[in-house]
């Protein structure tokens, strides 16, 4: 089985994008988010296993801010200046690795060996393994501390990099999130950046319903950090939100997602935490994402 | 009171030999940073604040996220010795350890400050005693634990030029100097420190033990028994070739250390001989929580002194 990406063969200039208008540049990000969404179907199909839910959620995300915002190609992969892109929710590597794939870092047909034995695509990221991973994650609450480290660098050192982390909704029920928030906000780090995927699911339920989590604005600004609560899927205000003036403080974006979003039957549904499509299932939903 | 005549009465905080060196170092290579856990204090890190203010990074009472801010530190560049008590660097941020720096593969020394039972009539919470055995767990971290101010200030040294991931104990309750005056270097990582060449036993000791071994060593030779010294520095990878040898040429081996004896120095050296060379021993540590009472008390409680190793050395020649 292979990977196919691009079905019109007419792949897109994604190292132009960041020089675009603000406005063509949300729609050339929205065209590859569906390509990294087809890309992570395939390859959960293929190693049929891996995190399909969060995967989907926080794609455009992640897309937006590789893509559209950040300093982050292979050419500058050991640029002590590069900007920092951190993926706190590890489990979500397969969103991740197409992100890497289709910014160059290796060879797209890579993604086939997900997970499989010696694969340098470990089920949870890995700096020593692969080129643009910048943090081993996996246990959550490890990302947002790395960050502010990484962000305190940037001020010590004069490089000026930018860090964005992005965490789940649920992680931020370990603790160390917020002992990282408080030392953000006591630096006052506006070069630190958290996008919370906020799909309001966690693996065994709603987050509402496990321990809650709003209100989740209240609970950042009173942390000290600038809030931007946008809709997450949407590719214009997640442009907007990462370029805003941050008053001298953090920001936290929280993009509210819908877990598994682009895939109807997969949308919005907890057993889809972790669970994989049937071979059928994969059709429907490459067919929902042409 | 001191029968090793290389054994003298005066004794050091290890932790003012570490951060004088600290200091030099930091003069020496911008990239080196200290992150610490409201500890300026207790890590003795006041020098180092008034000269490198932007360089103490105070993350307060947060010891995983300390760790983990390093770890983006080490990313950004610099090389951050993480300075916090013993019990809560290694109790508090395990699984920081193993990800954020061994698994990393982050070149930050862990400074795990005032260990074993420093912290004395504070009580078993405060004392560190499991560190070892939680820290040899972790592969591709490097355990030292040196056992004077010279040896603290050559495996500072060491660290930074390595650019390994490091936990290194440093000691608080005062202790003799215990590197012989014709040495080099006071630690050669990896490779253990031998003093004597007795045939009768072998006292493999580490951190505070050191220098106990040393006295015990004068107290067997009074009584005509032949013991060397294994000053064990480096836990973790262990020194298997002079250990080996000292199981080959005497007739049996103690090993003295202020911790658990699950998992620490002691089963180190028992796994290796287990493979190699099985031989007698003996082994010395802390075996239950500590009862309330000072380091010195509680050493003695424990038969980790001078008196305590030669009493068990003597059992296993005899």
């Amino acid at each position: 089985m292979t990977i196919s990406v691009w079905p019109d063969n007419k792949p897109l200039d994604v190292a132009a994008i960041r020089d675009l208008p603000e406005g063509e540049r949300a729609e050339q990000l929205k065209l590859v988010a569906k390509q990294v969404r087809r890309l992570i179907v395939q390859m959960i199909d293929i190693a049929r296993a891996g995190h399909i839910g969060g995967d989907l959620s926080v794609t455009d995300a992640l897309v937006t801010a590789a893509f559209g915002v950040l300093n982050i190609s292979p050419e500058t992969a050991d640029d002590p200046g590069r900007d920092r892109l951190i993926l706190s929710k590890g489990h979500c590597a397969a969103a991740l690795y197409s992100v890497l794939a289709l910014r160059g870092f290796f060879p797209i047909a890579d993604l086939e060996t997900y997970m499989k034995p010696l694969s340098k695509l470990n089920g949870h990221p890995n700096r020593l393994k692969v080129k643009g991973v910048e943090a081993n994650t996996g246990p959550l609450g490890h990302g947002l501390p790395i960050a502010v480290g990484s962000a305190v660098a940037s001020k010590l050192s004069g490089k000026n990099w930018q860090t964005f982390v992005f965490t789940g909704d649920g992680e931020l029920q370990e603790g160390s999130n917020w002992e990282a928030a408080m030392t953000a906000a006591h630096r006052k780090l506006d070069n630190l950046v958290v996008i919370v995927d906020r799909n309001r699911l966690q693996q065994g339920a709603r987050t509402e319903d496990t321990a809650s989590l709003d209100p989740l604005g209240d609970k950042w600004a009173s942390f000290g950090w600038e809030v931007a609560d946008i809709d997450g899927n949407d590719t214009a205000a997640l442009l907007k939100a990462f370029t805003q003036n941050r008053d001298g403080k953090p920001l936290v974006v929280i993009a509210n997602t819908l877990k598994g979003k682009g895939v109807s039957f997969i949308e919005d549904r907890v057993e889809w935490h972790h669970k994989v499509p049937s071979k059928e299932q994969v059709e429907l939903a490459l067919k929902e994402l042409a | 009171m001191n029968a090793h005549s290389s054994v003298s009465n005066e004794t050091f905080d290890c932790r003012v030999a570490f951060s004088e060196k600290l200091i030099a170092l930091a003069e020496a290579d911008p990239r080196i940073v200290a992150v610490c856990n409201d500890s300026v204090g207790s890590s003795n890190l006041n020098a180092f604040r008034d000269r490198f203010p932007d360089r103490l990074i105070n993350v307060g009472i947060a010891e995983q996220n300390m760790v983990g801010v390093a770890a983006g530190l080490a990313n950004g560049g610099f090389i951050p010795f993480v300075c916090a008590a013993g019990p809560f660097l290694s109790g508090r941020a395990t699984e920081q350890v193993k990800a954020d720096v061994a698994y990393s593969n982050y070149g930050i020394v862990l400074c795990a400050m005032s260990p074993g039972m420093a912290y004395g009539e504070l009580g078993p919470t405060h004392h560190s005693i499991e560190d070892l055995s939680w820290m040899r767990a972790i592969d591709n971290l490097d355990v030292l634990v040196p056992a004077d101010p010279e040896q603290t200030k050559a495996a500072m040294d060491w660290a930074v030029a390595s650019g390994r991931p490091i936990y290194m104990r440093v000691g608080r309750h005062k202790v003799p100097s215990v590197t012989p005056a014709d040495r080099d270097v006071a630690f050669t990582f990896g490779k253990i420190d031998v003093t004597g060449d007795g045939n009768d036993v072998a006292l493999v000791a580490t951190g505070t033990l050191v220098s106990r071994a040393l006295e015990a060593q004068a107290i067997l030779a009074a009584d005509g028994i032949a013991a060397r010294v294994l000053n064990v520095s480096t836990i973790k990878p262990l020194d298997a070739e002079t250990i080996i040898k000292a199981a080959k040429e005497t007739k049996g081996l103690v090993i003295a250390e202020e911790g658990v004896l699950e998992g620490g120095l002691g089963a180190a050296v028992a796994t290796t001989l287990a493979e190699n060379h099985p031989a007698r021993a003996k082994f010395l540590g802390v075996t239950s929580f500590a009862p309330t009472g000072s380091t010195d008390f509680l050493l003695e409680h424990f038969g980790l002194t001078a008196k305590g190793i030669a009493d068990a050395a003597r059992k296993l020649v005899g």
